[in-house]
């Protein structure tokens, strides 16, 4: 590198750069917090989904499974679990029977295990990845299976 | 080493040694339960050791980036360490906090443990890579606090250089960052969001300080080129990654339920963003050809060439593959993410904290500049076995997430997610037969610390 360009330059493009796309960052942010209300789903965050995501949290299911596509890649994606599985015609049965018969016990295949959720604790799991299927995520998966 | 307190780094590099070596086992367990899904099932379910692998990884790297901080910030600023009790303090208080976690993740059920940590007080587990108790991260962010204090004393009272000034400023983003782990709204999309606040911005962000400073650290030492040189590039490489890689966050917030204007922006950016990755290649590459002086550690040169190339390829190249908007819509969350976290986190983090530790290592055991040729060559075996069966595993698991987008998401009859994950097991066998020389390359290095000790080492024990 030349001789003209010292290290105060480099240092300078460093602070200024880092500084100035922090801000833009942030306002950005600002941005798209406002207007999530639209796309979030949030008015139907009832008492029961929140309790659901904490099912969901205190049982780490993101441990095997994705939600959104983000976390693990050794169980089926969820976030749209509720609508493959029957949606309004079932699909919350389907989510509460499944996990009170698990594990399935067959050899050779993938476990999930057991959590003796309550009957509180199955229905607002159920109703949580209901709500999930309902923000709006661009249109994410590309189709049912997930 | 030429202070007596950089002694402390020791502690911290075995420590995080024995992590290292925890942590492959249980990513050899998870890679049997992905062809064998009842192995070990129900003691260790698939979730359980899933958490002990990568929290084990971050751990190892923070004793890692701790223990480069130790050896390297007081000789920069040429001074004593300002407490080497606190840092001494410090590792056992961030060892047992992280042993006990290790043992609640694996003897209680989770939703025990959250109950008997009182999760409901503060909830903040349950979501990757940031499962830890509440407890356990206040206990980190303490960790973090005494150390920064140890290290910001330390630069205070003594020569103020551009490595110590980035590192400085890498650790305290760290820590500033990992804050965000402690806002966990009812409202999944607030959550995702600022979730990756931590995850991103770590890896795309201030890490990247953390490794640039390390390696001009080293690079310094084993080439003998100016500091003035080295520090222009350091700047220059971290400025590029912070105009790239905050905007480049973005490509997080494609799906997550965030607006449509984030696949421009997240696109645009995160595509810059292998430009630092290059750039430090060729500052390795560069600075190795024009060095001063032969550094009997060949080793150390080798780390930190390989931590440069394999960085590129890992984060660059595999990033770039499933950054724009319209692949990673196809490629999200599937075996392409896996086999890119593994060569990124391995390139970039692993092997910069490899890097010093070769580097350090005979300096801190008084050796001298290396600990033998025998020893120097078990290393180097263990680089090219580590590497060779990392880029192994990446090229499985990218040949697996091509199938599994192939058979899963494209046609008119996509398979099911079980069905397809069965008909690609064929790769995900090669991984676990990868990752078993991946853990024969680690045993290798391992040995390299256990050869006699060079002729001549006993009269270089200064420290
Ligand atoms: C140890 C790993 C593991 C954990 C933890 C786990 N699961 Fe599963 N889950 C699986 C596996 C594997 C399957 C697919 C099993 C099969 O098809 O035989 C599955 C399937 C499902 C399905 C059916 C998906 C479909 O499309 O058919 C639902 C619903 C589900 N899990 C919900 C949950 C919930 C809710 C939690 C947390 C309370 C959870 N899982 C935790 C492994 C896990
Ligand atoms: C130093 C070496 C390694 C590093 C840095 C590493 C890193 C990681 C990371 C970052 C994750 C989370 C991945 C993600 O979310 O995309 C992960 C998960 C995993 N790792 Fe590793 N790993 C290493 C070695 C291994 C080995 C040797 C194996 C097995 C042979 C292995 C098997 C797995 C498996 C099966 C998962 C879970 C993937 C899933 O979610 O389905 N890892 N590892
Ligand atoms: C050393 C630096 C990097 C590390 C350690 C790293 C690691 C990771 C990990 C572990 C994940 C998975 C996160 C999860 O579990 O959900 C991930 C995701 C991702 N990374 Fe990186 N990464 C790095 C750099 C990059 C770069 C430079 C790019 C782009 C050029 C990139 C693009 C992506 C994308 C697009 C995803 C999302 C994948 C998906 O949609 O599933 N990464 N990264
Ligand atoms: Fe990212």
């Amino acid at each position: 590198m030349s001789e003209r360009f010292t290290i105060s330059t480099s240092r300078n493009i460093f602070f200024g750069g880092s500084v100035f796309f922090l801000l833009v960052f942030l306002g950005l942010t600002m941005g798209t917090l406002s207007g999530l209300p639209e796309r979030d789903n949030r008015a139907n965050i009832t008492p029961q989904v929140a309790l659901g995501k904490k099912v969901w949290e205190n049982n780490n299911c993101i441990g095997c499974h994705t939600l959104l596509g983000e976390g693990a890649y050794f169980a089926p994606e969820l976030g749209n679990v509720y609508g493959r599985r029957g949606g309004a015609d079932g699909g919350l049965e389907f989510i509460r029977d499944w996990i009170r018969a698990q594990p399935s016990g067959v050899e050779g295949r993938r476990q999930m295990p057991q959590f003796n959720l309550s009957e509180e604790e199955l229905e607002a799991v159920a109703q949580f990845l209901k709500w999930t299927s309902e923000i709006n995520t661009a249109g994410w998966p590309p189709n049912r299976e997930g | 080493m030429h202070y007596q307190s950089q002694a402390v780094a020791r502690l911290y590099f075995i420590g995080a040694l024995g992590l290292f070596v925890g942590q492959i086992l249980f990513g050899l367990i998870l890679g049997t339960q992905y062809v064998i899904g009842d192995f070990l099932f129900p003691a260790i379910p698939f979730n359980v050791a899933r958490m002990v692998h990568t929290n084990l990884l971050i751990v190892w790297l923070l004793f890692g980036f701790m223990g480069a901080a130790y050896y390297l910030v007081p000789e920069e600023a040429e001074t004593e360490l300002y407490s080497p009790l606190l840092a001494k303090l410090l590792f056992w208080v961030f060892l047992v906090a992280g042993a006990l976690t290790v043992l609640g993740y694996l003897l209680v059920p989770y939703a025990g443990l959250a109950r008997l940590t009182m999760n409901d007080v503060l909830p903040t587990m349950g979501r990757e890579f940031l499962e830890q108790p509440t407890i356990t991260k206040i206990g980190i962010v303490i960790v973090a606090l005494g150390f920064l204090f140890n290290i910001g004393m330390t630069i205070l009272q003594g020569r103020k250089t551009s490595i110590n000034i980035v590192l400085m400023t890498g650790l305290v983003g760290l820590a500033v960052m990992f804050l965000f782990s402690f806002y966990n709204p009812d409202n999944l999309v607030l959550d995702k969001y600022f979730w990756w606040w931590v995850v991103h911005l770590w890896v795309e962000g201030v890490w990247e300080l953390i490794l640039g400073a390390i390696l001009a650290f080293v690079l310094i030492k084993v080439t003998g080129v100016d500091r003035e040189v080295i520090e222009k590039w350091l700047y220059l490489i971290i400025a590029v990654t912070l105009i790239t890689g905050i905007l480049g966050t973005g490509h997080h917030y494609y799906w997550i339920g965030t607006q449509e204007y984030w696949q421009w922006i997240g696109s645009v950016f995160s595509a810059l963003e292998p430009i630092p990755f290059f750039m430090m290649v060729l500052f390795a590459f560069n600075m190795i050809n024009k060095r001063r002086r032969n550094h009997p550690n060949k080793a150390a040169a080798l780390w930190a060439m390989g931590t440069a190339v394999m960085a590129f390829l890992g984060a660059g190249v595999w990033g770039f593959m499933h950054t724009l908007a319209p692949i990673n819509y196809l490629t999200h969350g599937t075996q392409i993410t896996a086999a890119h976290g593994h060569m990124a986190f391995y390139g970039a983090y692993v092997m910069i904290v490899l890097t010093i530790i070769s580097y350090a290592m005979p300096h801190l055991r008084g050796h001298g500049p290396t600990s033998g040729d025998q020893s120097q060559v078990l290393e180097m075996w263990g680089f090219w076995l580590m590497t060779v069966s990392m880029v192994f595993i990446t090229l499985f698991l990218t040949g697996a997430g091509i199938l599994q987008v192939y058979l899963q998401r494209m046609g008119e009859t996509p398979g099911s997610f079980m069905d397809v994950q069965e008909k690609i097991a064929f790769f995900y066998w090669l991984r676990l037969f990868s990752g078993l020389v991946f853990m024969g390359g680690l045993v290798t290095y391992l040995a390299s610390f256990f050869t006699k000790a060079p002729a001549g080492a006993a009269a270089e024990v200064s420290a």
